[in-house]
């Protein structure tokens, strides 16, 4: 069992290393995690930045360090994405056909695209988070702060990446997968990643109090901005263990389905 | 045939070049009735921006420097330039993957000057900029974007259909030097950023740092605000037009020099 196991890890680093090789070898899947959100994060940053000054506006050091949290959701969703649509290719090439032909865990072969997407989480908070420190964000939890943005940012590509993956694995194709890329901002315009919710128009700012997203980002943007909230943590933990508790159950039944169906 | 009965069976070459043209219009037309789901991005994507900004960012109109307490009149104009900045550079897309697919070779090899081939391009993707203008004006209306008055409708239309000729330039350009459709993101990307680096989200006064100097100097902020004259105040500022038309055929003229430069070259080296 224990080899079993440690076979199964073996899997899920190789193909998690491919995934990242993969999505770094490609301009359009880097362009839309790294590039396409810094430049919303410079343009918003310049361009609404004079919102600090508006009544009811969190007190913070700069718009800067109200967004960083913003743009790394942001990234965090559209590298999910991406790993969907790249999870999508490989079964409309027939190289996961191949991969459910040899004798490895099945669900090991998502296990892997999931590695992936979580380090391409992490390199897209280690980016964030630095372009944060050279343009003079003031991270008021310090290191510690970060570490907590890094694993908050991996966590939720894993659930983010998972949903994704999920449709990839009941559609098999990848232009529906690349489809939801539109879905993205919708679902972070409903949430507070880019302005505080009760400063948003409604329904939308109602809308932005209950949904996951505005958790997550409340807790990553704690690390920036506020003081260590336990109460705010606990969301966000609860939040993207529910996120990702719903989308690893939709991934199952989609492994699942794909696998008595084949195809 | 005599030389004279030759002259008169020949098509005048305007003529010829206007016809080629059209038939180049045609098949980007063909395009969308036969794969309508292509025009889908193009339409959505800036609707959802034009939706999500106003929802997001409306609380800016409560700063000093607005001169609207509707911000989605405000931003009407950058999602109709982003609209036509999306639907041209899909004609560079369209262009990478007939190169890819060796269509536009049979294209260089026929007897239409490279001019026309461009020409043709161009005026299918400035036609083709007017869908996702027309959902979005229909969105905006819906949510209380102010009218702009039938001056102002056109102007702003004829706007988004240059900007439209300016981003398939641009689209053209990026196709011819990379000729391959991977290059997509860098054409959607390019026009993005041109159109966001402008008076986008607030007036100049309340823009901040780098962004405000480079607004200043973006061309198409003149265009932005030539249009958004007309949706934030209920009539035209014709000193705002002129500004704009002329920013606008500079950047059309330069852009479209380059590609008819590109295009020249391609094939003959």
């Amino acid at each position: 069992m224990i080899r079993g196991l440690a076979v199964n890890l073996r899997v899920v680093g190789a193909l998690g290393r491919r995934s990242v090789r993969q999505t770094f070898r490609r301009p359009q899947l880097v362009a839309p995690i790294l590039v396409f959100p810094t430049l919303l994060l410079a343009i918003q940053t310049g361009g609404a930045g004079g919102a600090v000054d508006l009544a009811g506006f969190p007190d913070v050091n700069g718009f800067l360090d109200f967004m960083l949290a913003g743009a790394m959701i942001q990234s965090c969703l559209l590298a999910g994405n991406s790993g969907g649509i790249a999870l999508a290719v490989d079964l409309e090439m027939g190289f996961t056909d191949r991969l459910f032909a040899a004798p490895i865990s099945r669900f090991a072969i998502v296990a892997g695209r999931l590695a992936g997407t979580s380090v391409l989480g992490i390199v897209t908070a280690i980016w964030f988070i630095a372009i944060g420190l050279l343009f003079g964000a003031d991270f008021e939890q310090g290191v510690a702060g970060m570490a907590l943005m890094v694993v908050f940012v991996s966590l939720s590509a894993i659930a983010f990446g998972a949903l994704s993956a999920a449709i990839a694995l009941y559609t098999g194709k990848a232009s529906v997968v690349q489809g939801l890329f539109p879905l993205v901002f919708v679902v972070l315009f409903l949430s507070n990643a880019f302005f505080p919710a009760d400063l948003m128009l409604a329904p939308a700012s109602q809308i932005a109090e209950y949904n996951p997203i505005s958790f997550i980002v409340d807790g990553i943007r704690d690390q920036v901005i506020g003081g260590f909230d336990a109460v705010v943590f606990a969301e966000t933990v609860g939040a993207i263990a529910l996120v990702g508790a719903v989308s690893i159950s939709l991934s199952a039944v989609a492994l699942r389905r794909r696998l008595r169906l084949g195809g | 045939m005599t030389a004279r009965a030759e002259s008169v069976a020949r098509p005048p070459a305007l003529r010829a070049d206007l016809a080629t043209v059209r038939v180049l219009v045609r098949r980007a037309a063909n395009e969308i009735l036969r794969v309508p789901g292509a025009a889908i991005p193009g339409v959505l994507a800036p609707t959802i921006f034009f939706v999500g900004l106003t929802a997001v960012f409306s609380g800016l109109t409560a700063l000093r420097g607005f001169d609207t307490d509707t911000y989605q009149s405000f931003i009407v104009p950058i999602s109709l330039l982003q609209g036509a900045g999306f639907t041209g550079a899909a004609a560079g897309v369209n262009l990478a993957r007939d190169i890819e697919q060796g269509w536009f070779d049979r294209l260089l090899v026929s007897p239409a000057p490279r001019p026309v081939l461009l020409a043709g391009m161009v005026a299918s993707a400035s036609l083709r900029s007017l869908i996702p203008a027309t959902f979005l004006l229909a969105i905006g209306f819906a949510i209380g974007v102010g009218w702009p008055g039938l001056d102002g409708l056109v102007l702003a239309l004829a706007f988004v259909m240059a900007t439209g000729a300016v981003a398939a330039c641009w689209g053209v350009m990026i196709a011819l030097r990379f000729r391959t459709q991977s290059a997509a993101p860098l054409m959607q990307s390019g026009m993005f950023v041109l159109v966001l680096t402008t008076t986008a989200y607030a007036p100049l006064d309340v823009l901040q740092g780098w962004l405000a100097d480079i607004a200043r100097l973006n061309p198409l902020t003149q265009v932005v605000e030539a249009i958004r004259s007309g949706f934030v105040t209920g009539s035209v500022s014709w000193a705002d037009a002129g500004q704009g038309a002329l920013a606008v055929a500079a950047l059309l003229a330069v852009l479209g020099a380059i590609a008819l430069y590109q295009l020249n070259r391609t094939g003959r080296r």
